[in-house]
């Protein structure tokens, strides 16, 4: 493959003095993002995702290690001569211009000629369906607007890659979900690099081509969705990407005994993490067949959520495991609260844990 | 009576501006269109010539006055915004120790503060007085009873008023907003330029108001730091009204005196696009 990579970091650490001493917000992240590919960020607030992408920006200097864009070293080159642009969290527009001002201020440093400045700012405000609305000061937009300005503004310039931190986090639910659709579609129409950063794992999820899922400083798996969703790295990611159960123990014979129950896991001996999505496990009052792992418990509460319903299953040694239940056929539960319950899942949906 | 609420709780004020604003202003108006003199009383005769008079004789010292309020105003925005600036951007967690260094002269009376620059400009004083001695000054050096030392006192007297709005206008200019200014390729000074003047507009509005008013107004420096050829408007009114007792004319010099300040600063809001940025600033 000869495909060019859009941004590197190599072995990347920052280091914060407070008070005399030294924290480390990034402990050495390596990564590499070819060109065109929408990339993630995902990681709980303080694991240094946002810190990683100020430094890809440039408003951060790496304490140790290099950052490239398209191959060349820029590790040490201020924000203003990189070409890369960021659509902030809160946008941070420009609150004393109009959303033509805001959009064409890159492309006016660049000393673009004004031809081309009104051509392009006129197309960009096409393409975020903001037309007609040039003259309007940001704060009389709406939140969902003014997110598209700053969308505009970035874009507009033809940045080699794009970074966007937590851009939808203050919009509603409905309005996020259509603008992830949205952003997802402008990616592919003029095909940039993304680098998104988020804490939202269902948002990362659904635009992602890969993520990056960083805890305490550290990237903890590099992987597209379906592999991170589906074989996490380690407990973290398990526990941080959607729900999920973990059961630990030693194997033997590719079974792992476990209170009231046991979980198959073909080709595994000794000490193994596993988890079980909860929307894999099946409920029932029956004993199910030998070739499933299954278990014994109670039911300590049943959650009414609209699409599927979420038990919480209380196992014989206290240890609670959280199963999703579709409503496909009508909204009554299988099981009520208090009921003694088999959960049952077969033997390829228990993934083991680094295998 | 819940509706009238609001207006019973605004009604302390109003009466406040009605009493001390007001009715003084009114006084004060009627005064400067009177004529008489201090012992046998004064009478209503419309007079209007009282402002004719009151000018023509002491033009002068109201355009020196403008002058001097302005060079001292200009000096003030020159030293006070890149301070402002520090202390809004660079002082970190020791900004409330900075504001506080800058209230502290507020701690001592204004006219001590201008008699002790006046011990220190002194001709042969502690600061002259040796640089003399050791032979780096010239024995007739002086700066006491000059222009520079009336534009010099009120400099440092009123500067603390230029640099607080600044201050609070600069406090509020998001950060990240530099950084997306920066991130478009703006350079640092570009991106002061296009984005953080712009948006510090408002604090020096405020800061020229609260400055050159009262500085042009002023009677004190000129009186202790600035001599017989320095005198200001400010020294006039006091002079007419506490020693030669002319009421009229005082009361018509003080109208004038805010007429033009109005006037200019109505100017200036104009020349500034005021409305605009204090809209932006509001947000």
């Amino acid at each position: 493959m000869t495909e060019l990579s859009a941004i590197e970091l190599e072995d990347v650490v920052k280091e914060y003095h407070s008070h005399g001493e030294v924290v480390q917000a990034v402990k050495g992240v390596t990564l590499d993002i070819p060109e065109g590919e929408f990339f993630s960020l995902l990681g709980p607030s303080g694991c240094g995702k946002t810190t990683t992408m100020r430094m890809i920006a440039g408003f951060e200097a790496p304490s140790k290690g290099l950052v490239r864009l398209l191959g060349q070293d820029v590790t040490n080159v201020p924000p203003n001569k990189r070409d890369v642009n960021m659509v902030f969290q809160s946008y941070a527009l420009f609150p004393h211009m109009s959303v033509w001002d805001n959009v064409a201020f890159g492309l006016k440093q660049r000393k673009t000629p004004q031809e081309e400045v009104k051509r392009r700012v006129g197309e960009m405000l096409e393409i975020v369906d903001l037309a007609g609305r040039e003259k309007r000061m940001p704060r009389q937009m709406s939140g969902g607007q003014q997110q598209r300005v700053a969308l505009a503004r970035a874009l507009v310039n033809r940045p080699r890659a794009l970074l966007l931190d937590e851009p939808l986090g203050a919009l509603d639910l409905k309005l996020r979900q259509a603008m992830q659709i949205e952003l997802k579609r402008i990616q592919r129409e003029v095909g940039i690099t993304f680098v998104y950063v988020t804490h939202d794992q269902s948002e990362a999820l659904t635009m992602s081509d890969r993520i990056a899922v960083m805890n305490d400083g550290l990237v903890e798996q590099l992987g597209g969705p379906h592999e991170i969703y589906e074989r996490p790295a380690t407990a973290f990611v398990a526990g941080f990407i959607g729900t999920s159960n973990l059961l630990t123990g030693a194997a033997t014979g590719g079974e792992l005994k476990i209170a009231g129950g046991r979980v198959l896991v073909p080709g595994h001996d000794g000490e193994v993490t596993v988890t079980v999505r909860p929307e894999k496990i099946t409920i029932g009052t029956e004993e199910p067949a030998r070739e499933s792992s299954a278990v014994r418990g109670t039911v300590a509460e049943v959650v009414y959520l609209g699409t599927y319903n979420s038990y919480a299953v209380r196992l014989a040694d206290g240890a609670e495991m959280t199963v999703f239940q579709q409503n496909a056929h009508d909204a009554t539960a299988t099981a009520e609260r208090g009921d003694s319950v088999w959960l049952s899942w077969r033997a390829q949906h228990s993934y083991v844990i680094g295998s | 009576m819940r509706r009238l609420t609001p207006y019973l709780l605004a009604l302390p004020s109003w009466m406040w501006l009605a009493i001390f604003l007001v009715v003084p202003m009114a006084a004060m108006a009627s005064v400067s269109l009177q004529t008489g003199n201090a012992i046998d009383g004064f009478a209503m005769t419309f007079s209007f010539s009282n402002y004719a008079d009151a000018i023509g004789a002491y033009s002068p010292q109201l355009l020196r006055s403008l002058l001097y309020g302005g060079l001292a105003t200009v000096a003030m925005l020159v030293i006070g915004y890149p301070v402002a600036y520090w202390i809004a951007f660079k002082a970190g967690h020791r900004k409330s120790v900075y504001l506080f260094l800058l209230l502290l002269p507020f701690f001592v009376s204004f006219v001590l503060r201008t008699i002790s620059w006046n011990f220190l400009l002194s001709d042969n004083g502690i600061l002259f007085g040796t640089l003399k001695d050791w032979g780096l000054l010239p024995a007739d050096f002086h700066v006491l009873a000059t222009t520079f030392a009336v534009v010099g006192g009120l400099t440092y007297n009123f500067l603390p008023f230029m640099i607080l709005p600044i201050y609070v206008a600069l406090e509020r200019v998001d950060p990240r907003v530099v950084e997306a200014a920066q991130d478009l390729y703006a350079t640092r000074a570009a991106a002061f330029r296009r984005v953080v003047l712009p948006l510090s507009l408002p604090g020096v509005f405020a800061g020229v108001l609260m400055t050159f008013v009262p500085a042009t107004a002023d009677p004190i420096n000129a009186a202790i730091l600035g001599g017989t050829s320095n005198t200001m408007i400010g020294n006039i009114i006091q002079t007419e009204y506490l020693t030669n007792l002319d009421y009229p004319t005082a009361s018509a010099l003080s109208f004038t005196l805010m007429a033009v300040l109005l006037v200019g600063i109505f100017v200036y809001a104009r020349a500034l696009g005021t409305e605009n940025v204090l809209e932006a600033a509001a947000r």
